[in-house]
C-alpha cells in the first residue's frame, strides 16, 4: 500500500485532487519482497517455460537476481531517495541474473532510477513517467517491438494501461497495468518468437508461452500488491 | 569522437564463460603474436560467482582497463553477451570512453584475432571494428576463387 488516507480525494469544485496515494521507499521493499518471494515460488514454472523454447534459466535468473536484490534492498537506509533505491536494484541484477533479464530487468530499474532521482516518494503521475522510462530502455537495450514475443508484448500494454488509468490514483493505475500485462503474456503465447533464443526455434516457438512476458506480468502484479496490499 | 590516434585500440572478450573469455584472450595474444606494448586485450567472461552468465559491470571494467584512448572494440558470443555490453556502454561507462567503444557483430575468436591484429597495425577504431565484424566471412579454408 502506499499510503491512501492521509489524503483522500477531495471535490473542489469541479477539480478533483485524487487519492494521494505515494510510492515511497517502503513501497518499493514491499515491491521488492513480493517479487522476489514470487520469483521464488514459480522458479520451477519460469524455468520450465524456458525450458520449452529457451535454454532453461529464466527461473533460476531471476530468482537468483531478486535473492540478492532483496539482500541490496535490506541494507539501504531509511532515508534513502527513490532513485538510489531503484538503482541498486539495477547494478545488482545486471551482475547477478547473467541471461538476457539480467540487462533487459536491469536496464528498466537503471533507467527508472533516473526517472525517479532524489524523490523520496512519487505520485501517479511521476511513476507512470518513470514505469514508460523503464520500457524504453528494454525497448532500446532488446530492439524489441510488439509481436516479437517478448516481455515488451506484457509490458508495454502494462505501462499504456497505467497511464489510461492514472487519473484514478496510483493503486487502479497498477491494477489496470496488472490485468494488461497478463492479458499481454496470453496473447502472444501463439506468436513466433523473432528475438531471443526463442527466435532460433522458428516456428516450433509457437503455441509456448513466453516466459519473459510472463516475469513482467509477475512483476507487474507484484507492484500492485506492493501499492494495495 | 575523442580518440587518441596514437594509442591502440583495445579489445575486449565477452562470453558467458569466463573459461573461455580468458582462453580466447591467451590464444589471440600468442597467435596474433602482440608485441608487449599492442593494443590490450582484456576478458570479460561469467559472474564474478563464476557461474556461467554475462555481467555489464565487468563488462565496463573491462572496457576502461583495454582503453588506451583511441576506443575498444567488444567481441560478444551470443545473446546476453550483446545485450550486457549494449548495457555497459549506455548505462555504466563514462559518456568519454562510452562513445569511443563498439560492439562488433564478429565471431569471438575469428573476430578477435583479426581485431588483434589489425590494432597492432595501428588502424584506428572504424578500421578494427569493420574487420571484426567481417571476420565472420573470412576464408578459412583457402579455397574461394
Amino acid at each position: 500500500m502506499g499510503r491512501t488516507g492521509a489524503h483522500p480525494g477531495i471535490a473542489l469544485g469541479s477539480l478533483s485532487v485524487w487519492p494521494m496515494t505515494t510510492f515511497d521507499l517502503a513501497a518499493l521493499r514491499r515491491f521488492v519482497d513480493t517479487f522476489a518471494d514470487r520469483l521464488h515460488e514459480r522458479k520451477d514454472e519460469l524455468t520450465a517455460l524456458d525450458s520449452a523454447i529457451g535454454d532453461a534459466d529464466h527461473g533460476i535468473n531471476m530468482d537468483r537476481g531478486f535473492t540478492a536484490v532483496r539482500g541490496k534492498v535490506a541494507e539501504l537506509d531509511d532515508g534513502t531517495d527513490l532513485g538510489t533505491a531503484a538503482k541498486t536494484i539495477g547494478m545488482t541484477l545486471i551482475s547477478t541474473v547473467g541471461g538476457a533479464s539480467g540487462p533487459l530487468y536491469g536496464t528498466f530499474f537503471l533507467r527508472l532510477a533516473t526517472s525517479l532521482g532524489e524523490r523520496s516518494e512519487a505520485d501517479a503521475e511521476a511513476l507512470g513517467v518513470a514505469l514508460r522510462a523503464g520500457l524504453e530502455g528494454v525497448a532500446q537495450r532488446g530492439k524489441a517491438v510488439l509481436d516479437d514475443k517478448t516481455m515488451i508484448d506484457a509490458m508495454s500494454p502494462a505501462i499504456d494501461a497505467y497511464d489510461g488509468a492514472a487519473s484514478d490514483g496510483m493503486a487502479a493505475a497498477l491494477n489496470a497495468a496488472a490485468e494488461a500485462a497478463a492479458t499481454g503474456r496470453d496473447r502472444i503465447t501463439p506468436l513466433v518468437a523473432r528475438k531471443g533464443r526463442a527466435s532460433y526455434l522458428g516456428e516450433r516457438s509457437a503455441n509456448h508461452q513466453d516466459p519473459g512476458a510472463t516475469s513482467t506480468t509477475v512483476m507487474f502484479e507484484s507492484l500492485r500488491d506492493a501499492v494495495d496490499g | 569522437m575523442t580518440q587518441d590516434s596514437t594509442a591502440a585500440v583495445g579489445i575486449v572478450v565477452v562470453s558467458h564463460s569466463a573459461e573461455v573469455a580468458d582462453a580466447t584472450v591467451r590464444l589471440v595474444a600468442q597467435l596474433a603474436n602482440l608485441p608487449e606494448d599492442g593494443p590490450r586485450l582484456v576478458a570479460a567472461g561469467g559472474l564474478a560467482d563464476g557461474s556461467v552468465g554475462t555481467d555489464a559491470v565487468r563488462i565496463a571494467d573491462a572496457v576502461r582497463r583495454a582503453d588506451a584512448g583511441a576506443g575498444v572494440v567488444i567481441l560478444a558470443d551470443l545473446g546476453s553477451a550483446v545485450l550486457s555490453a549494449g548495457t555497459a556502454i549506455d548505462d555504466l561507462l563514462e559518456p568519454d570512453v562510452a562513445e569511443r567503444t563498439v560492439i562488433s557483430r564478429g565471431p569471438l575468436v575469428e573476430g578477435t584475432f583479426v581485431a588483434a591484429v589489425q590494432a597492432s597495425a595501428s588502424d584506428g577504431l572504424d578500421g578494427v571494428r569493420a574487420a571484426a565484424d567481417e571476420a565472420a566471412d573470412m576464408d578459412k579454408l583457402g579455397d574461394r576463387a
